[in-house]
């Protein structure tokens, strides 16, 4: 199995004992055990055959145009949720809208059927310069919301905290926006004399002409169950009530139009809201919101995670391949004789590692490029909406998804030098990174708060590297491991299976030197 | 007429030949073949610390999954016994690397040959490690089910599993209580039986550990990238999906299988594996 390399003339000769040699050896060691090769293509073969083999069936765009799902998307090119009651007028120039809010107010909901009052931490009211009408323009807006006090919002993702504390009559909120040319500022007052500014936002390529005015909207009222991770829930309804309106600048005259945004096909049933307006008050009520669409109980569809489930039959093979590459040197002695030639023993499991590592990036690699640049297609094919996402993002997705079969390899391998036994080598690593998996990801049986240490501490939180999603600290949802939602960052969730292969590495190294081949 | 010559030869060899030498009948093949099974498993370094490791295991992460659920108020919808077994899930890994290693570390030593030299009938040799292996999983897995079942009553009512939400404390002398744990004890040893016939006809320790993990997790973690339909069916094939039903004691009525239907899909299982492992030690050179 082990063959000293030919002697080279005129090429870089090897250094007789070098890194690069006991590399070499390693390599000639993995190639020439045609099991090994072939599980790799095992390994290949199983992510890519899971990923597009038959998998979720969807209706999207299945019956007709009509029932196409791709919603509107932001300025940013991400998904948005744009639904709620426009009271506008066109602002033709430089201008300003003040106004005072004396009442926000809603109905959710109710256990049995019909709507109670009560209003979700998201419910927004107060005024909105949109680039136009059509749902996913660029805006910023001025508004006061259920229980998160004063925000201005800008382009769905911008998010600036104002005055804190809730609205009512005794203690109203004055809000003011100001256009000057591409560049939109907040203020806020308790007031209206003592003013404070939030925010800017910038709407490049912002048009003369453009719809401002007063909104309102509230996003989807949820609650989880008692029973576990079952979510209830439906749409919501705010009513804001503004007085002392004045508008300054570039305002053009004909009144007040009233329009629900997005409202055609959204998840809000019924009315989608309305206002009225007497002796300067204006009540505006309306369902939906103005946000980036999120996965989970608020939104629907696939992350091109799901298409690397198949990652998990690769792992198990890869895990078998890693542990043997080890372990099959004591079982025929062969290990006393890869000591004899390099007496250096933390450089025969470095070694090691790099080649096992190495090769499993590799095959990670192919396998994951292909799914995730296919995988995505048969999903909408079947009828699927696939949550959008960056080529950077599909980069990062590749490459960590390779980068963890890797680090499943070399862990293998570091269990099997402490162990010297395939079975629990293999054994421990499907138990470590697949088992939590199972029980964060795929049957989340325990609580979101179990199953978020879970996805932070055990090696399965590498699998953030395969999130898509964001989560928004202004959109409400169940950011839970079972939704796509990962307690830890993408690279940081790898970091945390780096770690444990550094522990590993480490314990196999010091065993290696300390105790007889 | 040569069935009856054959007869008489074998008597005949037989008085001539010392008493130890004598061919056993079929009843003393099998004990011996037991007794030598049972002396091989009770030798092997590690055996020890995998059973303690199956009692611990099960006990320590249902206790941990006890602690991190709780029950507010009447149907929370949650199972009380499902919970506090759940380290099950974990404990079967110990007992396939158990079960694997009763036969492919024959393989891996060449001790195959020596224990085919002195029961040449195979089926036999392999009958008994079914024998010996069921035992210790069934003696192993009855003190962790019982142990968990102690740690469950103690644990659960701090939790809000109350007679008032509607849980009285678990107890075997409740009939599904007594399933779920009974039930769980089976599965641990028809896990074993599965993997043992796995590792008869894969022989290598690490493949064979391999493919009755990838078995037992993958169909799970499959099925929840599947829509609704599909994912049922995986759950209803898979051998730990459908086994670990048995440990189901509320909410029968949505799970993919009845409970001891779903312990049935594993023995399926455990029962096509050892025929394809006996089939291959029968057909194979060791």
């Amino acid at each position: 199995m082990i063959t000293s390399p030919p002697a080279q003339r005129g090429a870089t000769p090897a250094r007789p004992g070098g890194f690069d040699q006991v590399l070499r050896a390693e390599w000639v060691k993995f190639r020439t055990v045609r099991g090994w090769v072939i599980g790799m293509i095992v390994a290949v073969l199983a992510i890519v055959v899971l990923g597009l083999g038959p998998s979720l069936q969807g209706s999207c765009g299945k019956n007709g145009p009509a029932s196409e799902c791709s919603g509107p998307v932001g300025p940013g090119g991400e998904p948005v949720t744009d639904s709620f009651y426009f009271v506008h007028r066109p602002l033709a120039g430089n201008g300003s809208i003040t106004i005072r809010l004396t009442s926000l107010t809603g109905q959710i909901p109710a256990a049995g059927a019909g709507m109670r009052s009560g209003l979700v931490p998201w419910a927004k009211a107060g005024i909105i310069i949109q680039a136009g009408t059509r749902p996913g323009s660029a805006y910023a807006a001025m508004m006061v919301t259920g229980r998160h006090g004063v925000r201005m919002q800008y382009d769905y993702t911008g998010d600036v905290p104002g005055l804190a504390g809730s609205v009512s009559a005794a203690s109203p909120r004055w809000l003011r926006l100001t256009r000057s040319g591409d560049t939109l500022t907040g203020y806020d007052s308790a007031d209206g004399r003592h003013w404070a500014k939030v925010g800017t936002a910038i709407l490049a390529g912002l048009s003369p002409t453009v719809p401002g005015g007063l909104f309102a909207t509230s996003p989807q009222y949820w609650q989880t169950a008692l029973a576990l991770n079952s979510v209830s829930g439906g749409p919501s309804r705010a009513t804001g009530v503004f007085d002392h309106l004045s508008l300054q600048g570039a305002w053009l005259g004909g009144g007040w139009a009233g329009r629900a945004i997005g409202a055609a096909g959204g998840p809000a049933a019924g009315s989608p809201g309305g206002f009225q307006q007497a002796a300067g008050r204006f009540t505006v009520s309306g369902t939906g919101d103005i946000s980036p669409s999120v996965s989970g109980p608020a939104g629907g569809g696939a992350t091109i995670a799901q298409t690397l489930i198949g990652v998990f039959a690769g792992l198990i093979v890869v895990a078998v391949v890693g542990a043997m590459f080890m372990t099959a040197e004591y079982r025929r002695g062969l290990i006393r004789v890869t000591l004899a030639a390099t007496p250096r023993r933390g450089r025969v499991l470095a070694a090691k590692a790099v080649v096992i590592g190495a090769v499993t990036f590799a095959a990670g690699l192919v396998a994951a490029a292909i799914v995730v640049t296919l995988g995505p297609r048969v999903l909408r094919d079947n009828g699927v909406y696939v949550w959008p996402v960056t080529p950077l993002t599909e980069v990062r997705v590749i490459a960590g998804t390779a980068a963890v079969l890797a680090a499943a390899a070399v862990i293998a391998l570091a269990i099997g030098a402490v162990l010297r036994r395939s079975a629990a080598a293999v054994a421990t690593v499907i138990v470590v990174i697949v088992l939590p998996y199972l029980l964060t990801v795929a049957v989340p049986i325990l609580p979101v708060g179990a199953t978020d240490w879970l996805a932070r501490v055990t090696p399965a939180a590498a699998f953030a590297v395969q999130q898509t999603l964001i989560q928004y600290p202004q959109v409400s949802n169940v950011y839970a491991p079972s939704a796509g939602y990962y307690p830890l960052a993408p690279w940081a969730g790898f970091a945390v299976l780096c770690g444990w292969a550094a522990v590993a590495l480490g314990v196999a190294a010091y065993l290696l030197r300390r105790r007889d081949a | 007429m040569t069935a009856l010559l054959a007869l008489r030869l074998r008597r005949a060899r037989t008085r001539l030949l010392p008493p130890s030498l004598v061919p056993p009948s079929s009843v003393q093949a099998a004990a011996r073949a037991f007794g030598a099974e049972w002396t091989k498993v009770r030798t092997l370094p590690g055996t020890g610390w995998l059973l303690a490791a199956v009692v611990a295991l099960t006990v320590a992460v249902g206790s941990a999954a006890a602690s991190a659920v709780s029950c507010q108020a009447a149907g929370c919808g949650q199972d009380p016994a499902r919970t506090i077994l759940s380290g099950i899930d974990l404990s079967q890994a110990v007992v396939a690397i158990l079960a694997v290693r009763t036969i492919s570390g024959e393989y891996s030593t060449g001790m195959i040959r020596v224990t085919l030299t002195a029961m040449p009938r195979r089926i036999t040799v392999l009958t008994a490690k079914a024998a010996v292996l069921t035992g210790l999983v069934l003696a192993v897995g009855a003190a962790s089910v019982l142990a968990a079942v102690l740690a469950g009553r103690l644990i659960l009512p701090s939790h809000g599993f109350i007679p008032v939400h509607g849980y009285p404390a678990l107890s075997l002398a409740n009939g599904a209580d007594l399933r779920a744990a009974a039930g769980s004890v089976l599965y641990l040893a028809l896990i074993g039986l599965l993997a043992l016939g796995t590792a008869t006809a894969v022989r290598d320790s690490a493949a064979s550990i391999g493919v009755v993990l990838g078995l037992l997790y993958l169909f799970p973690v499959i099925a929840s990238a599947l829509s609704p339909h599909w994912a049922r069916h995986l759950q209803q094939i898979g051998p730990m999906s459908a086994g670990l039903d048995i440990q189901a004691t509320t909410g029968l009525r949505s799970l993919p299988l009845s409970p001891w239907a779903g312990l049935g899909v594993l023995a399926a299982w455990a029962a096509a594996a050892l025929l394809s492992g006996g089939l291959m030690l029968w057909w194979r050179d060791a």
